[in-house]
């Protein structure tokens, strides 16, 4: 732990501050609200799809489960076609420490595991169980940790490990992973995060409306689970539903130390770093964890799925995923079972539009487009976007930067998108990294303002992973290096073993043939002498 | 359930709310007002010399763009060159010769613009290169000025404009020395330089409440024209503010300590092409900083050096060398005002 604070304290050098201070600042979380720098007050387009209350459509006759849906190596799968599952049963089990378990969504047969493309930005394919419903939708034995008030955080963190919990915000990062580091850096303050900032996106407001007591149970394991004090739940000013619906639902759970926020809604607010900004004026030092300043975010769909796996038993199998957009005749919300086809999904929803040309996952500025509607929903699917022709940025028609500077006004990560844009496009790596290209957090608000409507996320994208292709080539002509040198070192050893053992041998032999000599000297002199002897004893 | 197949793109996929010849059209639109006063006070000419600088521009351009092998009517309709050329005729006198634009044009869109790369590579203000170039050249010529309407004994026509304009001479009766008229600054310099006191120069006709009788109404509209701009966020706040801001500073105290020797401040601001250039042309983005802080010191960078010359000298005005001197420094400038990146 001492470790860990030193090495927050190396970061904070920047801002100067120490550790301390950052964390006593931190501390008053949500008490006054701050700003952070540029962000965008763009249209929310939530309401179309926040009329309809949420329903779960009729069971799909297939499900497609990726294996891979979380931030770290896909899970290794522990069934095979033909097996017969229940709604719950383990698909497949984690291998590294940050990735997680899948679940089945329903009772059925495993039809088999096949290459599918992932719900990704990337298109490619990977390793999906293939479900076929059985109807019955029948539960596995599920166990409930009632009384998780008097355990130990470990074990409310590994049963969270258990359920397949991962951040459902957008980051699906294993949510046990989070609540063990916040532990082990000692936070104090639980950040539930309800600002769901991106246009169209209205699931976890649903959420928040219908099932606050859910996000308040699932706030106060969460903060038992990393060893927090205080919970503090950011909600937009514009949710005035969900600011009743928390307050009715806080009286009655008699939860302490939990307090409810407003703040504007700014874009990108709901993303960690700005949200932390705006509820403690503190910037998390860039290369560190907000855990190093004492917090732990988690987002509002996060906390509920928490409640129901240790509450409840229940894995995370299935989410609130908004359909809507110009292109969707009736947008609503869906309680959907992960691996549902999209296309499931819009028929629950009337259907398309005759406008409908893009498909989005995620909201309008951060979502990645979808190019067929067969692909699955997965944990991290928090909007179905369907936008018409007329909505869609128009096939770049991309001018020189004029150098307007407007990307840098509203740029929260206050960088100069301007400048990482020339030097990625003159490979000027070097200063790309100067100018901490790495710090972009992809909101697209640059991109968005930019009159010249250069793609600059894109070319973001693509210098990031430049970078880390760079850094990892390094580390391996490092290793190269390191390896030859040892391997030189080794040679050397070798031979200069050699050298002494023939050495050795030499001496050795030189030694034996000093003592031939000698021996064959005395055999030769004893055998002079019995000559001398027998000449002599002939002589005589 | 046969799939249906959708069109990709990257993120964001919503369209950008300005576009780069939006925003050179709202800078046009925005100069309407203050074109509208410069003709009601000056007479026609100023509408000949816009279309002529346009079309001169406009040619270049097209020219420039066809021998670099780049799409015409993408960068035809970005409407960069209209603005140059614009803002060019905005400050010569109403009734210069045809040739000065054509000159003007050629350094303005040829070299300063296309020789250095093209729309968002040039490191000078074409407008005021182009300017510079004539000013220099042709002294005299971009000193005949005429009276602003009110005080202007005669002022020719349309006809007579172009004639004037096309030929180069006036036509009968008109003459220069009966017409042309030296502007507020150059009265206002030449009678400090011959030792005369501000309060008994600003007595002549030619000059109104603050700036000179009729240029501070076409500034006024020229502002008006500006906070457009801002509103609409198409120009930033850092650099009008700071342009005028530091002719304030700097002008406050000499007008205090010697009201003798200086004039007041404000008309320092409505004289000249303080206004247009706060608003018009010191904003020009690409030849310009682009952080906040740069965007400040930008600004005061030109309206110190537009002070001191207007003191010290050769020209009566010195924005337009304000803003090219300003461009030499705005790299450096840019390099040493970057942001602080969030968490460092
Ligand atoms: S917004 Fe676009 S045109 Fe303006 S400076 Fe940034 S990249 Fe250049
Ligand atoms: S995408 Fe990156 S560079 Fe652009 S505004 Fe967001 S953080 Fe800044």
């Amino acid at each position: 732990m001492a470790a860990i604070k030193a090495r927050a304290q190396d970061r904070t050098a920047g801002t100067g501050m120490t550790y301390p201070e950052l964390t006593r600042q931190t501390r008053n979380a949500g008490e006054h609200l701050h700003h952070f720098h540029g962000g965008l007050r763009l249209r929310h387009n939530k309401k179309i799809s926040c009329t309809r209350p949420v329903e779960r459509p009729p069971l799909p006759e297939c499900l497609v489960v990726p294996l891979q849906q979380h931030a770290g190596g896909p899970a290794e799968a522990v069934v095979k076609a033909g097996d017969a599952v229940l709604k719950g049963d383990v698909l497949g089990i984690n291998v590294e420490q940050r990735s997680a378990r899948i679940h089945a969504p329903t009772s059925g047969t495993v039809q088999g595991i096949e290459n599918r493309p992932m719900a990704h930005p990337s298109g490619l394919v990977g390793p999906c169980v293939i479900i076929s419903p059985d109807g019955r939708d029948q539960w596995s034995s599920l166990d409930t940790l009632p009384d998780w008030k008097s355990m130990d955080p470990q074990t409310l963190s590994d049963r969270i490990r258990e359920t397949g919990v991962v951040g459902l915000g957008g980051a699906v990062f294993p949510t046990a992973e989070k609540a063990s580091g916040g532990r082990v850096a000692n936070v104090h303050t639980l950040i539930i995060n309800g600002a769901e900032c991106e246009p169209y996106i209205s699931c976890d407001e649903m959420l928040m409306r219908e099932h606050p007591d859910r996000i308040i149970r699932g706030s106060c394991i969460l903060r038992h689970a990393c060893g927090a004090e205080k919970i503090v739940i950011a909600i937009e000013d514009q949710m005035g539903a969900v600011q009743r619906a928390f307050e009715t639902a806080l009286e009655a759970s008699g939860a302490e130390n939990v307090s409810l926020v407003k703040i504007p809604s700014i874009y990108p607010e709901g993303g960690e770093r700005q949200l932390i900004q705006v509820l403690t004026g503190q910037e998390v030092p860039l290369g560190s964890l907000p855990a190093d300043i004492g917090l732990v975010c988690q987002n509002v769909a996060t906390a509920a799925a928490v409640a129901d796996a240790v509450l409840e038993g229940h894995p995370l199998i299935e989410r609130y995923v908004t359909v809507t957009g110009e292109g969707i005749r009736e947008p609503r919300n869906l309680l959907a079972l992960i691996g549902t086809p999209v296309a499931h999904l819009v028929t629950q929803c009337g259907g398309y539009t005759e406008a409908a040309t893009r498909m989005v996952v995620g909201g309008p500025m951060m979502g990645y487009a979808l190019a067929s509607d067969q692909e699955p929903i997965v944990k991290a699917s928090n909007c179905i976007l369907v936008m018409t022709e007329d909505q869609v940025t128009p096939p770049q028609d991309e001018m020189p930067c004029i150098r307007c500077g407007e990307c840098a006004r509203v740029c929260p990560a206050q960088l100069l998108p301007q400048e990482l844009h020339r030097e990625i496009r003159n490979n000027l790596w070097s200063e790309a990294e100067a100018d901490r290209l790495h710090a972009c957090i992809e909101c697209g608000c640059c991109d968005f303002v930019c009159p010249s409507q250069i793609p600059l996320v894109d070319w973001f994208r693509y210098g990031k992973d430049e970078l880390r292709q760079q850094a990892l080539d390094q580390q391996a002509a490092d290793l190269a290096r390191v390896r030859f040198e040892a391997r030189e070192r080794r040679l050397e050893r070798i031979k200069q073993q050699k050298r002494e053992r023939i050495k050795l041998r030499k001496q050795a032999l030189s030694n034996r043939s000093e003592q031939q000599k000698k021996v064959a000297a005395a055999v030769e002199r004893a055998s002079n002498r019995k000559s001398g002897m027998t000449e002599q004893g002939s002589e005589e | 359930m046969s799939a249906r197949r959708f069109s990709t793109g990257p993120a964001p996929h919503l369209p950008a709310p300005l576009t780069v010849a939006g925003v050179m059209r709202q800078v046009l639109y925005a100069l309407l007002p203050g074109i509208a006063a410069h003709a009601w006070f000056f007479g026609p000419g100023i509408l000949v010399q816009i279309l002529l600088a346009s079309a001169f521009a406009l040619g270049f351009e097209a020219a420039m763009l066809k021998l670099r092998g780049k799409p015409l009517a993408k960068f035809l309709g970005d409407y960069s060159a209209l603005v140059t050329a614009v803002l060019f005729a905005l400050c010569i006198p109403p009734l210069a010769p045809w040739w000065i634009s054509l000159i003007a044009m050629l350094f303005a869109i040829v070299l300063a613009k296309h020789l250095y790369g093209g729309l968002g590579h040039n490191v000078f203000n074409p407008a005021m290169v182009g300017y510079v170039v004539v000013l220099i050249s042709f002294p005299a010529v971009m000193t005949q000025w005429l009276p602003p309407r009110g005080i202007a004994e005669v002022s020719p026509g349309l006809q007579q404009t172009l004639v004037a304009i096309f030929s180069g001479t006036l036509p009968a009766p008109l003459s220069w020395d009966a017409i042309s008229q030296a502007t507020p600054l150059d009265t206002l310099k030449t009678g400090i330089e011959a030792g005369r006191m501000v309060p008994e120069i600003r007595v002549a006709p030619i000059f109104g409440d603050f700036g000179g009788l009729g240029w501070e109404w076409i500034a006024n509209w020229y502002l008006l024209g500006g906070l457009y701009l801002l509103y609409r966020r198409v120009i930033s706040w850092q650099v009008p503010l700071a342009v005028i801001g530091s002719v304030l500073v700097l002008s406050l105290p000499a007008y205090l300590f010697d009201p003798a020797n200086n004039p007041v401040p404000l008309q320092h601001i409505f004289s000249g092409a303080l206004i247009l250039g706060a608003f018009f042309i010191a904003t020009d983005p690409v030849s310009g900083c682009t952080s906040a802080r740069g965007r400040l010191l930008f600004g005061a960078g030109v309206g110190v050096i537009t002070l001191v010359i207007r003191r010290w000298g050769g020209y009566p005005d010195g924005i337009a060398f304000g803003v090219l001197l300003m461009n030499m420094a705005a790299p450096l400038i840019d390099r040493y005002t970057r942001p602080r990146v969030y968490g460092t």
